[in-house]
């Protein structure tokens, strides 16, 4: 083996053997060894990624072998095997980095769980996972790291397995996941019948050729190949990053304890669906259709989910519906050609969101699991520095600059701008106005919990203390990229050669268009705070410190008079009602109508038993010749046909 | 060629190691002896079955270890033993089974153990027996005696409605044998005198005689896989028999009528079985989409995990019926992967049977509080059950779609639904049973596993994950007697 591969290899199995030792021999090795071989895991393979990630920027390294072959038939070959480009470098670098952070930070937030080894267990087996999505070369690893990190969510998710919340929260995240793995198997499925392979190398080369082709599968409607190979395969986008209708599954799975909350619901996992398409982007190059349908369902999903941001308490849930928000905004950039940008703000949205996930959680820690923001306030002067990298995350939330956000928030919208896809008006105004309600909400949240007056209990307020070094250390670790890695970033990220031909992206694309216009960071940020989207943050904190710091009585006002829309928003537009009755409570029905009916009543009652009723009215008749053990009747049957087979024979 | 009979000993010596079982381990006293000699059996039975996959020539799609003489020679039938690419599977993956139960009976069963793990032993040689049959009436007779054992183990040691679940098997079963026997004899005076299977195979017929014939073996096997509307005789098997029936029924049996699709239906009769492909996949679909949603309603864990099986088997049968090696390769990995995943979730349902003396999920609840090893195997072969990738029970699945589509894209869309269904069912299952607070104070009593428990779901456990990791090993052996299979669907013979 080369020293390439084994260092390759060490960035999943790393964390899988620190996963493997605190899952099995939790108990053996005790809390502290169950966290430093998760640790020590996770750090390893943070650094091997940075040494890549480095081969990668600096020496133009790229790889793309097979591990060993799966399995083959005929000419079809499934290998397990690495793709080395600067998007896994990327994503390899992220996704450690915001791992390492959340598994020291579980040190103190778990400290007093029972289940503390499985917690560490299943986090690092998470890591494995997602590392292999991103490291994968071909569809079928794809696949297997896509459904693994559904898995490990909804072991995390339903950690607390008592809780009745939490284990209706992880079957509906896997369920739900599911419908989007659906579309994503059926797509793979028409890539292979189409090309012969799953690798991606052999796809994309066959892709070119496919353009033109056309698909019949509803006859007499002809469809382009690409067109319905991209939605298949953005369907299970949409189930992994949470898009309308299948976002269902996001803001219930804050059931889980919040380090996860912040690795899996909001830096990784849910990024999945954008890697994918990102990768897929020689495919999606292919299909103006598909991107149009992208770019719509992003744009509802980072406008629609915002408004549900406003409304809530739960100082998690306001976290999650940010999430959601953004997930469109990357969508959005999906949608538009706009790869490089889409995969920008994944980045700086892992840090911000991570952080301010992290944030919250000392919150909840220091308020003895207290989530709603209405019993907190005032907290400014007893978590210092859980306040003051909550407002770096905030800012770089709401797009204030030169915080992160800004940067890659503000490409998404000058690309949207710059495109002339179908949809794009749309989606212009959803994230725009998608900027002044993310503004609000974000610092709402930062009002209601660290300003204002104290509105714990008296408890609560005697105990309130800021957290341990290891909740705080990543919380400031996490802070440095969310003020700064908007700035560094975006200039090699969109508007340099960064991703090479990792990322294809065809002639419309508005990247190019910006590219001509880029006049260096400093001009971009000049220029972005004379622009609208900055103004439309800027009142959207503005509105936010006037309701929630100056008029406490305003909000109480709004929601009394505006009930229908606050019951509309409260009930989350009705979508977990709709799926409750029309597809579990269908599909219950449906199956309960298939017992009872089809199996019971027809087959049973009719065929099976009405049979048996006349073989017994038959056997009545010469019942004494049995002897009512079943295997002498069986006995006497081979018998009987041996001697029926022989009288037979010698007859003929 | 070997010398050395592989098949026969793996057929006879089980079967001796029964009968010896019987004569020295009945009464009381003496159920230490029955239960190592039957342990020494089953093990030594297992044992002589690995030379078989060692010695196999994977290049090669002739029938290998083959045995030859003549039997009944007035009617020209003969012991012929042999076994290919495909057969291979199913006797090593019987033989892995029969240790297996007999651990599972250990203290479990009180009543008359000598007995039933006899009738264990013997069924597993019988069925090594239906595999390694190339001569159709040696194969008729090993596919009927092996009723009888699983007829008593139901019988004797089943649960209350025992009679009638054995009485509906009994009568499902019955039709069909003696329409596959006709069928044999219309082949045996076709292929001038001669029951040879092979020779079956290379005989041109008609399309109508392969038709008729197509459907009375149809009869039999489908009752056997079984397919939808012949199946529900299997959840009421599954409910009555002890758990080492349920696990054999499951495990095994159920794959003797999927192996005779492809021994006999498809090389036969190939025009017929493009005929009434159509026909056959959408049964196989109907069993995919309706068994799962039936699946969903269930409220006694046995009869779910039964109407899952039903619908796994119906990938099986889809993927032989499109004809592509990808849809015959996936349905028989899903074949294997089935023996292991629903014969472990039929072994975790015993474990908590043994406990409480119920198979209503009603009854459960919060069982990981008490019994978090259990718990976690559990997870594991649920996640299996529900196609995970990484276990054993997405390779099929998987395959078998990704094979459908290629021959219609709505097959694949209506198979993959069970990406959905199979997880909402196991799912929900596994949540009411294992997740959630302490149900009763039954469940608070729970033990955990014990060491024997855990050594039986360990070995499966490595064999789900091992097969999901790396199916190359199971595949390798398969290709060149699927491909010469594919050869003979597409030769026509009209």
């Amino acid at each position: 083996m080369s020293a390439t591969k084994a260092l390759l290899l060490l960035i999943p199995l790393a964390p899988l053997f620190g996963a493997l030792l605190a899952g099995l021999f939790g108990r053996a090795i005790g809390r502290t060894g169950a966290h430093l071989a998760t640790i020590l895991g996770v750090a390893t393979a943070l650094g091997a990624a940075l040494v890549v990630a480095n081969m990668v920027f600096a020496q133009g390294f790229r790889y793309n072998e097979n591990l060993y072959t799966w399995l083959s038939i005929g000419t079809l070959q499934l290998n397990v095997g690495f793709l080395i480009d600067p998007l896994t470098a990327t994503m390899m670098v992220v996704v450690t980095f915001v791992s390492l952070m959340v598994h020291i930070y579980t040190i103190g937030y778990m400290h007093e769980d029972p289940g503390y080894q499985r917690f560490f267990s299943y986090i690092a087996l998470f890591t494995f996972a997602m590392l292999m999505l991103v490291m994968s070369n071909n569809f079928l690893q794809l696949f297997f790291g896509w459904e693994a990190v559904g898995l490990v969510s909804y072991l995390l998710i339903g950690f607390w397995f008592t809780r009745p919340t939490a284990v209706y929260a992880n079957m509906k995240a896997f369920l739900v996941n599911r419908v989007g793995d659906f579309g994503f198997l059926l797509g793979i499925g028409m890539v292979l019948a189409y090309t012969g392979s799953l690798d991606y190398t052999t796809v994309f080369g066959f892709a070119q050729g496919l353009g033109g082709s056309m698909v019949t599968l509803i006859p007499g409607h002809a469809w382009s190949l690409m067109t319905v190979i991209c939605i298949l395969l953005f369907i299970g986008a949409m189930g992994k990053s949470a898009q309308m209708p299948l976002h269902v599954w996001l803001p219930d799975s804050m059931e889980g304890p919040t380090p996860i909350s912040a690795l899996i619901h909001a830096a990784t996992m849910v990024t999945a669906g954008i890697f994918m398409v990102s990768r897929m982007s020689p495919l999606f190059e292919m299909s103006a259709t598909a991107r149009s349908v992208v770019l719509v369902i992003g744009a509802t999903t980072a406008l629609f989910m915002a408004f549900l941001g406003i409304i809530q308490y739960d100082i998690k849930r306001v976290v999650a519906y940010s999430t959601l928000s953004q997930l469109g905004y990357m969508t959005v950039a999906l949608g538009v050609s706009a790869y490089p940008v889409a995969i920008f703000h994944l980045a700086t949205h892992a840090f911000f969101k991570a952080l301010l996930f992290l944030g919250a959680g000392s919150v909840i820690h220091a308020m003895h699991h207290e989530q709603d923001m209405r019993h907190m306030g005032g907290l400014r002067k007893h978590l210092p520095i859980t306040y003051w990298t909550a407002v770096v995350g905030s800012l770089a939330l709401a797009g204030i600059p030169p915080f992160a956000g800004f940067y890659s928030k503000d490409l998404i919208i000058e690309a949207v701008q710059a495109s002339h896809a179908a949809g794009s008006e749309y989606a212009l105004f959803a994230v725009m106005a998608g900027v002044f309600i993310t503004a609000f909400y974000s610092f709402r949240m930062l009002f209601m919990t660290f300003h204002g007056d104290e509105r714990m209990d008296h408890h609560t307020r005697e105990h309130l203390h800021e957290s341990p070094w290891v909740i705080t250390l990543p919380l400031v670790l996490l802070a440095i990229p969310s003020l700064l890695s908007g700035l560094m970033g975006v200039q090699p990220l969109v508007f340099g050669d960064y991703f090479g031909s990792a990322i294809v992206l065809g002639p419309d694309s508005p990247v190019l268009e910006l590219r001509k216009e880029w006049e260096g960071v400093l001009h971009f940020t000049l220029h972005g705070m004379t622009a609208l989207p900055f103004f439309l943050a800027l009142s959207g904190i503005a509105l936010s410190a006037w309701m929630y710091l100056l008029r406490p009585d305003v909000p109480a006002a709004i929601k009394a008079r505006m009930g229908g829309i606050y019951t509309l928003l409260d009930n989350k537009y009705y979508f977990d009602r709709f799926n409750e009755v029309v597809f579990a409570g269908g599909a219950q029905v449906l199956g309960g109508g298939l017992f009872r009916i089809g199996d019971q009543t027809i087959i049973d009652g009719g065929l099976v038993n009405g049979s048996a009723a006349l073989v017994a009215r038959g056997a009545g008749l010469i019942r004494r010749l049995q002897t009512g053990f079943l295997y002498n009747y069986a006995f006497m049957m081979i018998f009987g046909v041996f001697a029926l087979l022989t009288i037979w024979l010698f007859k003929a | 060629m070997t010398t050395t009979p592989f098949l026969s000993l793996s057929i006879w010596l089980p079967i001796v190691a029964g009968l010896l079982v019987l004569i020295f381990g009945s009464g009381a006293q003496r159920a230490g002896t029955a239960r190592w000699l039957a342990l020494a059996g089953a093990v030594a039975g297992f044992l002589v079955t690995l030379p078989l996959y060692s010695g196999f020539a994977p290049a090669s799609s002739a029938m290998q270890f083959s045995e030859f003489s003549p039997w009944i020679p007035a009617l020209h039938i003969n012991y012929h033993l042999g076994i290919d690419g495909i057969s291979l599977w199913f006797v090593l993956l019987n033989s892995v089974f029969t240790p297996i139960v007999v651990v599972a009976a250990w203290e479990v069963i009180e009543d008359r153990p000598a007995q039933y793990l006899a009738a264990f032993l013997i069924m597993s040689g019988l069925i090594n027996g239906v595999f390694a049959a190339l001569d159709a009436i040696l194969f008729y007779v090993f596919f009927e005696a092996m009723l009888i054992p699983m007829f008593i183990i139901i019988g004797i040691w089943g649960g209350p409605r025992r009679v009638y679940a054995a009485l509906k098997f009994f009568l499902y079963t019955l039709l069909g044998s003696l329409l596959m026997l006709a069928a044999f004899i219309y082949l045996y005076l076709k292929a001038g005198s001669n029951f040879e299977i092979q020779a079956f195979h290379a005989l041109q017929l008609p399309l109508q005689a392969q038709i008729l014939i197509f459907i009375a073996m149809f009869m039999s096997f489908a009752v056997k896989v079984p397919m939808w509307p012949v199946h529900t005789w299997l959840p009421d098997a599954h409910v009555e028999a002890p758990t080492g029936g349920s696990v054999v029924l499951a495990a095994i049996t159920l794959k003797i009528g999927a192996y005779g699709f492809l021994r006999f239906n498809l090389p036969i009769a190939p025009d017929a079985a493009h005929y009434l492909a159509p026909v056959m996949i959408a049964l196989s679909l109907v069993a995919v989409v309706y068994i799962g949603l039936v699946a969903l309603v269930q409220t006694d864990m046995k009869k779910l995990v039964a109407y899952s099986s039903i619908s796994h088997m119906g990938f099986v049968t889809l993927g032989f019926f499109v004809f592509n090696p990808i849809g015959i390769e996936g349905g028989l990995l899903q074949m294997i992967s089935h023996g292991f995943v629903s014969g472990a979730m039929f072994l975790c349902i015993g474990v908590l049977y043994d406990r409480m003396h119920s198979r209503n999920i009603a009854d459960y609840g919060g069982v990981a509080n008490t019994m978090p090893k259990f718990a976690a195997f559990f997870m594991l072969f649920a996640m299996a059950n529900a196609g995970l990738p990484g276990t054993s029970g997405f390779i099929g699945e998987f395959l078998v779609t990704l094979g459908s589509l290629q021959a219609n894209f709505w097959y694949a869309f209506l198979a993959a639904t069970t990406l959905i269904f199979g997880a909402a069912y196991t799912l929900w299952m596994y949540k009411r049973v294992v997740f959630g607070e302490i149900a009763n104070d039954h469940v608070r009593a729970l033990l955990d596993i014990n060491a024997r428990e855990f050594a039986l779901l360990a070995i499966l456990a490595a064999a789900v994950l091992g097969m999901g990791i790396y199916p190359k090993p199971f595949t390798d052996p398969m290709h060149a007697s699927v491909n010469k299979l594919i050869q003979q669907t597409t030769l026509k013979k009209i």
